[in-house]
């Protein structure tokens, strides 16, 4: 490190390897053990003996299935309510945005498990409800909304909402006309970076689902983890991966558009 | 499903063209048509505020009810008296103290990832790879996050094993990944992450010319971070680090999972008492929800008159 000081040219100081280094092993040891304890079969045995047995247990795809069906709604309820209300907040009533803005970060403020405490109380007079696994993917839109939210707005501000929609009326088209045609198309990058960051949160959640005793891919893995640590790293390699694919789906999204402040709603 | 709820938005945006379309009719008075159109738009908004009110706003005021009800409905304070129970009461001390060490410790550590990440002399593929990288660690919480540290730091962990081949027992000195220190050592892997995405906007908003004015004037690296970058970043260093204490206070799947639900914090407390097994009790479970909220809103508070000095400071 010595030798980096004295030449011309700017290079990272010390400290700046010192964190990156730091960070690196931080994030990168707990998934290599992870990873060993899922493939190791037996005493120094490796195999993929623990993922063969977890992908033919059925209460593994039943689970999975569920989660990735509410992975599904969630975005589709998530972009058929915002799109639409960030569009005309925008067009329309550009006094309420604020107002929309807070109740959108108040999914932050208010803690999954203290919001599934509501909902039971709530709709527990309403067995047809309580017991439906659609109320997950109601309930999972709001967790998603600081997401959706933020991403539709940057989406929104990024392109002239104001002389797109003047120009669309301008030769006759509808309200409905203007946003399917004219607004959709150019939010397409908007939206597929909160659907991204929708089936990460859908896919690992596991607080509500667990209160409304519902079982899905968290669930799941919760009930493994209490008797099989091997089969448990081997679905906790599994979940790993599918954030990756998520976030890397949500990168390339990134370098197209410059969608960093996207990435950086993350959560 | 999705068809179903597409309906609403929908129709509402449709009722509010006709009024466009009725608004040059003859015969209506000018401030009546401008009326009309004031309550056209104000439809457009309908269907998110019924959302949100439906899902989000009166769930959180049905625990606020239910933490002041007794079971046959009438008001009551004993339940959230019953908050001064000393078992009530550590799990707040214990939820609280991970929540600010992890949202502390986590915040510096990732503010300096992200300078160092940031800074320009590194390699151009330093920052993607940092920040996608952060943005997984970050949202890779809850239940696999803590099989995770099993394998890593727990009894029979890789690091665990690794470390006593090479003659340190961690387990035979105290140490155990069960426990509230093994907590907040797993809660690190998305609180840092998490700093970083939020602070690397604003540290790439600090403009070089800052720093080469303060060089130019005689400072030090330290004397400008002291007197220049840091009250600069500093709203934003609160903003983020108060984000960091909220995700980690509210973190219920982690933790349960971690421990079986031995480590008592409040998120895992109101599991106990919601999930229904023969000692449930919705009302505990009710006013620990309560104070919850109270506690991120004395938070959010805090943060508002931090923000509004810092800010009055700068200007």
């Amino acid at each position: 490190m010595a030798a980096v000081r004295g030449s011309a040219r700017r290079r990272l100081p010390f400290w700046s390897w010192f964190w990156l280094a730091m960070a690196a092993v931080y994030l990168l040891v707990p998934l290599y053990s992870t990873l060993q304890f899922s493939l190791s079969v037996g005493p120094h045995r490796y195999g993929l003996g623990w993922y063969s047995y977890i992908l033919h247990q059925a209460q593994f795809r039943q689970s999975f299935l569920l989660s990735l069906r509410l992975a599904v709604e969630t975005v589709l309820i998530s972009l058929v309510l915002m799109v639409p209300t960030v569009y005309w907040v925008h067009a329309r009533l550009p006094r309420l945005r604020p107002v929309i803005e807070l109740i959108s970060v108040l999914p932050f403020v208010v803690p999954p498990i203290a919001l599934a405490v509501g909902m039971v109380g709530l709709f527990q007079g309403v067995p047809w409800l309580i017991s439906n696994t659609h109320l997950l993917a109601f309930a999972y839109v709001i967790q998603a909304l600081p997401f959706t939210y933020r991403s539709l707005d940057a989406g929104m501000l990024s392109v002239d909402i104001a002389t797109l929609t003047d120009a669309a009326q301008s030769v006759g088209a509808s309200w409905r006309q203007t946003l399917w045609h004219v607004i959709l198309p150019n939010l397409r990058t908007a939206m597929l970076a909160s659907a991204f960051l929708t089936i990460a949160v859908v896919l690992g959640e596991y607080t509500i689902s667990s209160l409304l005793l519902f079982n899905t891919f968290a669930v799941y893995m919760q009930q493994v983890g209490t008797s099989q640590a091997y089969a448990a790293a081997a679905l906790a390699i599994l979940s790993f991966f599918l954030t990756w694919l998520a976030m890397i789906g949500l990168f390339l999204l990134s370098r197209r558009v410059g969608y960093r402040r996207a990435v950086a709603m993350t959560r | 499903m999705a068809r179903e709820s597409a309906a609403p938005p929908a129709t509402t945006a449709a009722e509010g063209s006709q009024p466009l379309g009725g608004a040059g009719e003859p015969g209506r008075r000018s401030w009546l048509v401008g009326g009309s159109r004031a309550i056209a738009s104000w439809l457009g908004v309908v269907p998110f505020f019924a959302y949100a009110s439906l899902f989000l706003l009166i769930p959180t005021g049905e625990i606020v009810v239910q933490a002041f009800r007794t079971p046959s409905g009438r008001f009551t304070l004993s339940n959230v008296a019953g908050l001064a129970d000393p078992q009530a009461l550590s799990a707040f001390e214990a939820t609280i103290k991970v929540s600010l060490v992890t949202a502390v410790l986590g915040g510096l550590f990732g503010l300096f990832v992200a300078q160092a990440a940031l800074r320009d002399g590194g390699a151009a593929w330093i920052r993607p790879v940092m920040v996608t990288f952060a943005g997984v660690a970050s949202n890779f919480a809850g239940i696999p996050l803590a099989f995770a540290f099993i394998a890593t730091l727990g009894s029979t962990g890789v690091v665990t094993q690794l470390l006593s081949r090479l003659g340190l027992h961690l387990y035979a000195h105290g140490f155990t990944i069960y426990g509230l220190f093994g907590l907040s050592i797993t809660y690190m892997y998305f609180q840092f992450p998490l700093m970083v995405l939020i602070i690397a906007p604003a540290l790439e908003g600090i403009r070089k010319e800052w720093r080469e004015a303060s060089v130019n004037c005689g400072a030090t690296t330290r004397q400008y971070w002291r007197l220049v970058g840091l009250p600069i970043l500093l709203p934003s260093l609160l903003g983020a680090m108060v984000l960091l204490f909220g995700n980690a206070f509210s973190a219920y799947a982690t933790p349960y999972a971690l421990s079986s639900g031995y480590i008592n914090l409040v998120p895992v407390m109101i599991g106990e008492a919601v999930n229904g097994d023969l000692a449930s009790n919705p009302q505990l479970g009710a006013s620990l929800a309560f104070g919850m909220i109270v506690v991120i809103a004395v938070t959010v508070a805090l943060y508002a008159v931090l923000q509004r000095r810092t800010a009055r400071w700068l200007r």
